[in-house]
């Protein structure tokens, strides 16, 4: 599962282009300032890698990696 | 449970984010390597101490929650030196930028390379000066528009790695922002390294380089630098009229010999057969 914080994100879409597995696009969603956040749209593709964690600026981006 | 947040955010002051940089700044990848870096490596967090001067690159130990040390302009190396050579145990970690270390601090960084003191470099160039808007720094590539070059950049730049290893420094590397995974694995051979280890980082300045040069969001200055570098094994094997304009990344030293402070602490040694003496104001306290 990938959690954005909204918060946090600054809208570089720098995720959108390092994902190897093209899991981001853009949303239509704005957050409180005005930046159009990104959105995991096909999650199904993403392999955990954690590339997107280590690439965004911001600390936005959380990859939930389901360890039981 | 563990805490829903980004991995790196745990090191971070949380009262003081979202931090300062402009959407796209390369400054939070590389303090996300760092982290990534230091987890690597068997260095506790609270022993690190973070020295750092003026620039944007430099307002990235403010972030960090550990000791830091913000100085005056370029002389981060210089503290950082005092700090090190005072207290040997402590691992020192500078933050620099383009200009602070290779401009205003040029003498300092060549000479702390030379004297191959055990501290960790973090030089991010973004081949311009960030914080002032968009001067042309000693690393500005050849043609590149600046505020101060309205018609292009007639010199040539300084390359840093080569500099700071013709200088003796023990370890020097070079990656770029979009080359997180090897860059982390470098800040962590150079947090390792028993001597001065200098880490140059490529990033992009998407606010003042980028505007400047047509490429204005940070996408475009992603994929420029992206498309644009090349490894030093596949350089070694090009011509110069290929490599024009091109970013060489690689490890260009990696050779360990005696640091500054072992060797000063091995002259106390052999002259009055006592330890060090700026060590023993710490030891009479316990």
């Amino acid at each position: 599962m990938i959690i954005i914080d909204s918060k946090l994100c600054k809208g570089c879409d720098i995720c959108i282009a390092t994902c190897p597995k093209k899991v981001y696009s853009k949303s239509d969603k704005v957050n409180t300032k005005n930046v159009y956040l990104p959105f995991p749209e096909n999650e199904e593709g993403c392999t955990k890698c954690g590339l997107c964690e280590l690439s965004c600026p911001d600390q936005a981006i959380y990859v939930k990696k389901e360890v039981e | 449970m563990a805490k829903q947040e980004n991995p790196y955010k745990k090191y971070l002051r949380e009262d003081r984010l979202p931090h300062i940089f402009c959407p796209g700044c390369g400054n939070g990848i590389v303090m996300n390597t760092f982290f990534k870096g230091l987890e690597g490596t068997d260095i506790d967090f609270d022993n690190i101490a973070m020295v750092s001067g003026i620039g944007c690159s430099s307002r990235v130990p403010g972030y960090v929650k550990c000791d830091s040390l913000h100085t005056t302009h370029g002389r981060a190396l210089s503290f950082a030196t005092g700090l090190k050579v005072g207290n040997p145990d402590l691992d020192v970690v500078v933050f620099t930028g383009d200009g602070d270390a290779a401009s205003i601090g040029g003498n300092h960084l060549i000479h702390a390379a030379r004297r191959n003191i055990n501290l960790t470099v973090i030089c991010i160039n973004n081949n311009i000066y960030g914080m002032t808007g968009g001067q042309i720094s000693p690393t500005s590539p050849k043609g590149s528009f600046g505020t101060t070059a309205p018609y292009g950049s007639r010199d040539l730049p300084f390359d840093l790695a080569e500099l700071v290893s013709a200088a003796g420094a023990s370890y020097v590397a070079r990656w770029t922002t979009t080359h997180p995974i090897q860059l982390s694995k470098a800040i962590q051979k150079g947090l390792e390294n028993e001597g001065f280890s200098f880490i140059e980082v490529v990033s992009q300045c998407p606010t003042y380089f980028g505007r400047k040069n047509k490429m204005k969001t940070p996408l475009s200055m992603h994929q420029y630098i992206k498309e644009n570098s090349i490894n030093k094994r596949r350089a070694e094997k090009m011509d110069e009229s290929e490599l024009e304009g091109k970013i060489i990344v690689g490890e260009f030293t990696n050779k360990p010999h005696k640091e500054l402070s072992a060797n000063i602490k091995e002259l106390v040694e052999e002259n009055s057969n006592k330890g060090l003496a700026i060590k023993s104001a710490f030891e009479e306290l316990d």
